[in-house]
């Protein structure tokens, strides 16, 4: 049942992944050569280093997904939870209301 | 005598009309200076680099420093790949740590201080606990459009899963759930006695996220990919969301939140699971 990419889609995916959390010097890093000494290795087949079958593309499909809702979650989460609960007036500003300004309230001068 | 009571009625005065010259916008401020949206640690670190120890376990470095455990453990992991899977979380952090995010180091954490203390038996219990009330066991009868959906959805996975163990599980609408066989409980907590400590805190982790065993395993067993399975999980919310629409800082949020969980879930079962030894062909002359 399990639908996967192919590998080359799955191994861009990853590298995309590394590339947005660090940047462009993201080919230096520990898990770009890690990523693509084993996609390297797999090219042929997972079977040759004695996996069960899609074992390897499984692994890589499960760490994208990782990635990339990691990304998303935390991009959420900088949109609408970062900044904490909100103030009185934001919340009162969210349902198109003021808070009032004076003690008594509104039209305490009249 | 004196002097040391008017000295303190003095700095209690002081204290007194602090508080009273801080107005509200300042009182709020304290406020979130102790939210927890604020209190996270600065990134101490430049260089995240592994090494492997003499025990052949890989270790986390960060700049010259060694991570350790919460519990004061020295952070070790079994092969390479999980090591560097976690050192790219730290890596990922920019600014300040948000642990929220490290998924895998929160699960290296929990395997190696295993801060409940608690043996294989008990893990294997807490996780068999969910057997009997399983996610994709449990049927609704009312709407007809979610009843085919799970019907749908739900059965080919209960179908596979039973064959694939070789067990008898079924489903039920009613509120006390399926009776679950005796047989079929033995034949899961034997299988599940395979696994490592490591392997049962990932997939006891999983389990609580998915609320589903069989999702768990059927993902284990690479029948589901993990967005399939926590699709499954959330069936009726996301039928909800087809009929009232979708909400992005709720259930988006929430979806991929639970997958974020749910990969790292799997993939720490997976690796740490697989031992990875190299036999090489011996070269004829």
């Amino acid at each position: 049942m399990a639908g996967l990419a192919s590998p080359l889609r799955v191994c861009r995916g990853i590298l995309k992944e590394l590339r947005a959390m660090q940047g462009p010097s993201y080919k230096r890093s520990l898990a770009y050569s890690y990523v693509m000494d084993q996609f390297r290795k797999n090219k042929v087949t997972g079977e040759r280093y004695c996996r069960a079958q899609q074992e390897a593309l499984h692994a890589s499909h499960t760490y994208l997904c990782l990635l990339a809702s990691t990304r998303s979650h935390q991009a959420l989460h900088n949109l609408y939870h970062a900044k904490g609960e909100c103030s009185t007036e934001e919340a009162a500003g969210l349902v198109g209301l003021r808070l009032p300004t004076q003690p008594g309230g509104k039209g305490w001068e009249k | 005598m004196f002097r040391r009571v008017f000295q303190l009625r003095n700095s209690f005065g002081n204290v007194i009309s602090v508080c009273k010259s801080c107005p509200s916008h300042q009182y709020s401020k304290c406020l979130s200076k102790y939210s927890t949206a604020s209190t996270e640690r600065k990134r101490f670190y430049q260089d995240v680099s592994i090494s492997q120890g003499d025990d052949g376990l890989y270790e986390i470095n960060l700049d010259r420093r060694k991570l350790k455990t919460p519990g004061g453990k020295l952070f070790t992991v079994p092969n390479e790949a999980l090591a560097i899977a976690v050192a790219t979380e730290w890596d990922a952090q920019r600014g300040t740590l948000k642990f929220y995010t490290m998924h895998l180091t929160t699960l290296c954490n929990t395997a190696l201080d295993n801060p409940t203390q608690r043996n294989k038996e008990q893990m294997i219990n807490s996780a068999l606990k969910f057997l009997e009330t399983d996610t994709i066991c449990y049927r609704v009868e009312d709407p007809p459009g979610l009843v085919d959906l799970q019907k749908n959805e739900w059965d080919p996975v209960l179908h596979w899963i039973e064959n694939r163990y070789n067990v008898t599980i079924g489903s039920s609408s009613s509120i006390l759930g399926p009776e679950i066989p005796q047989a079929t409980k033995e034949t899961f907590r034997q299988h599940l006695n395979s696994y490592s400590l490591w392997s049962l805190t990932g997939l006891e982790f999983v389990i609580s996220q998915l609320k589903s065993i069989l999702l768990s395993l059927g993902m284990v067993d690479r029948y589901l990919t993990v967005e399939q399975a926590v699709l499954l999980s959330r069936l009726e919310e996301e039928y909800q969301i087809s009929h009232w629409g979708n909400v992005e800082w709720a259930h988006d949020y929430d979806m991929y939140e639970l997958r974020a969980r749910t990969a790292a879930g799997a993939l720490f079962i997976q690796l740490s699971s697989e031992n990875l030894t190299v036999k090489h062909k011996i070269m004829q002359d």
